[in-house]
């Protein structure tokens, strides 16, 4: 004959007990749909407002700096995608400029402008698929996250037919680009780039006057321009709080002076601002993207004085940053002269915007939670790296 | 008006599903194992081993010098030395690989080994569908599996083999000039 369970033990409290005036705990993630991969947050709840967040990280660790510290530095570009695997082609760019920096190699000017067009493609579909997930975020399933991805899909295609590869590209190299551009690759590109805001007009018209869209994102997640600064957010992030930061305006690296471009700039610093400014940004991308195709120069795409095999740069430190679509993205070298880095630290934007996620998220509630974390733009590939 | 917006993100939404039926670049998806896109010139997946003339075994390039083996990020590729010499393609006495293994659930094909290959041994492939029935043994292709035509390179790459050709091709004349 079984024991019944009061018999065990102590009898479980009345189910009449009130949970008022205590905070309630709850683990969101790490297998959470809208945590944008293994993510997980401890919240400590009031009712339904947000009282306590910890973000819980590390479960994509998988070594990122300490194998680059093992590897050739050839063998690290692959691993560059797989960082913020949305954005290969900038990070890309961020390392080959860093290891350029440290061995002081020349960059053709044809290599230069690819870049630009590569990052700017990058840049478009990185945002363009984040309106889409944030959209998802918010309870707006499927429809803008699918359109987005098709418009994200075609520039994957131009990825594919150049570097092989739709996501990981593993594309430059230093002291220029892997190959030229296959034939008709840039008529296609051309294509693309013109019927972009086309897609942006209609996107803008599907969400930018929703109700229910400003409703949930207006003064939701105010981050003041302060805070920002101090806590060294970076890139959308950063302008949707007003402050003129740019690094293709400050450091000017590539070709990026040449071109013509506004840096827009939000006023409040919520998600909504964060939001339309990667729709702003997108439209800055295209005048760009226009100005770079127009003046690509013919040449080679690669320095003939840089080794492929047996590559040593000279005994130094580099740091080399670029503006990638979530922030500045760095990657900081230390060479002993060797075969490898002898430190190899990656300074990863969607890292250090989601630090400051529990000032955002403080006296919201759980539902708007996702759409702040949405917001951020994170890759939890490069956040745990 | 309250609700316009919702209104209006409907209206974009009706166009779209209707415009599917009328305009092809609305209707995107690929019904893929029965349709399938052509793959890009320069799509990369898995390395493949080239070898010239009819026999595989005697024409491959690969004289297993290990530099793509020293040089695999992951370190997926394990190349044993032969201990004697066997003529190649243009009959020179060269050293060839008695092993060469890649490992295809470690490999992530990101063409490092095809840039470092001084003898244009190494290319990608384009096959995709690498699925196994088993999870170890299957999942480690030998050197006969990987060891592909130089025909069948052309066929997949045909501008790069072109290219690959001529460069062989000339390397050849300027050997033959000197001797």
């Amino acid at each position: 004959m079984s024991v019944g369970f009061h018999e065990l033990e102590e009898a479980p409290p009345p189910m009449t007990a009130r949970l008022e005036g205590e905070l309630m705990e709850i683990s969101m993630g790490p297998q959470h749909p809208s945590t944008h991969g293994v993510f997980r947050m401890n919240v400590a709840l009031e009712g339904e407002i947000v009282r306590k967040l910890k973000p819980v990280f590390g479960y994509l660790h998988r070594n990122h700096e300490k194998i680059g510290e093992s590897t050739s530095y050839l063998g690290s570009m692959p691993y560059t995608d797989r960082l913020d695997y949305f954005c290969s082609m900038t990070n890309n760019w961020a390392y080959a400029l860093s290891v350029e920096k440290l061995a002081g190699i020349e960059v053709p000017e044809r290599a230069e402008y690819l870049r630009v067009i590569l990052a700017e493609l990058t840049r478009l579909q990185n945002h363009a698929s984040l309106l889409g997930f944030l959209l998802s975020d918010m309870g707006a399933w499927g429809t803008p996250l699918m359109y987005a991805f098709r418009e994200r899909e075609i520039i994957l295609d131009l990825f594919e037919s150049l570097s092989g590869s739709r996501m990981m590209c593993d594309y430059m190299r230093f002291g220029g680009c892997r190959c030229d551009l296959p034939p008709g690759w840039m008529e296609r590109a051309r294509k693309v780039v013109d019927a972009f805001p086309r897609f942006l007009d209609e996107f803008e018209k599907l969400i930018v006057s929703n109700e229910i869209l400003i409703a949930r994102t207006q003064s939701v997640g105010t981050l003041s321009a302060e805070l920002a600064i101090n806590a060294g957010i970076t890139g959308p992030m950063l302008r949707a709080c007003g402050v003129n930061y740019d690094l293709r305006k400050v450091d000017g690296y590539g070709f990026y002076p040449r071109f013509k471009f506004r840096v827009p700039l939000g006023e409040h610093g919520d998600c909504y601002d964060r939001l339309m400014m990667r729709v702003l940004e997108m439209r800055e991308s295209i005048e760009i993207l226009q100005q770079a195709m127009e003046q690509l120069p013919e040449g080679p795409i690669m320095n003939p004085k840089v080794k492929i095999r047996a590559f040593k740069p000279p005994i130094g430190e580099a740091y080399g940053r670029i503006e990638g679509p979530k922030g500045e993205l760095g990657f900081y070298l230390i060479s002993d002269g060797g075969p490898n880095p002898y430190r190899y630290r990656v300074r990863p934007p969607s890292f250090i915007n989601l630090t400051i996620l529990e000032d955002l998220c403080l006296g919201h509630t759980v539902a708007d939670v996702m759409v702040i974390l949405g917001s951020v733009d994170i890759v939890m590939g490069e956040v745990d790296r | 008006m309250i609700g316009s917006g919702v209104l209006n993100g409907m209206a974009v939404t009706l166009r779209n599903f209707l415009g599917s039926y009328f305009e092809r670049d609305r209707l995107t998806t690929v019904q893929y194992p029965e349709e399938r896109e052509t793959l890009a010139e320069n799509y990369r997946n898995f390395p493949f081993l080239v070898y010239d003339t009819e026999d595989a075994a005697a024409g491959l390039r690969c004289v297993a010098c290990k530099i793509c083996e020293k040089e695999c990020p992951p370190q997926c590729i394990l190349i044993v030395k032969s201990e004697d010499k066997k003529p190649d393609y243009l009959g020179k006495p060269q050293f060839y690989p008695r092993v060469f293994d890649i490992d295809i659930s470690v490999c992530m094909s990101c063409q490092i080994c095809v840039e470092v290959c001084p003898f244009e041994a190494i290319k990608m492939d384009k096959i995709f569908e690498l699925s196994r029935r088993e999870r170890f043994d299957a999942l480690l292709m030998g050197k006969d599996e990987l060891a592909k035509s130089n025909l069948y390179y052309h066929n997949i790459h045909p501008l790069e083999a072109a290219a690959v050709d001529a460069k062989l091709a000339e390397a050849a004349e300027a050997k033959k000039k000197k001797t």
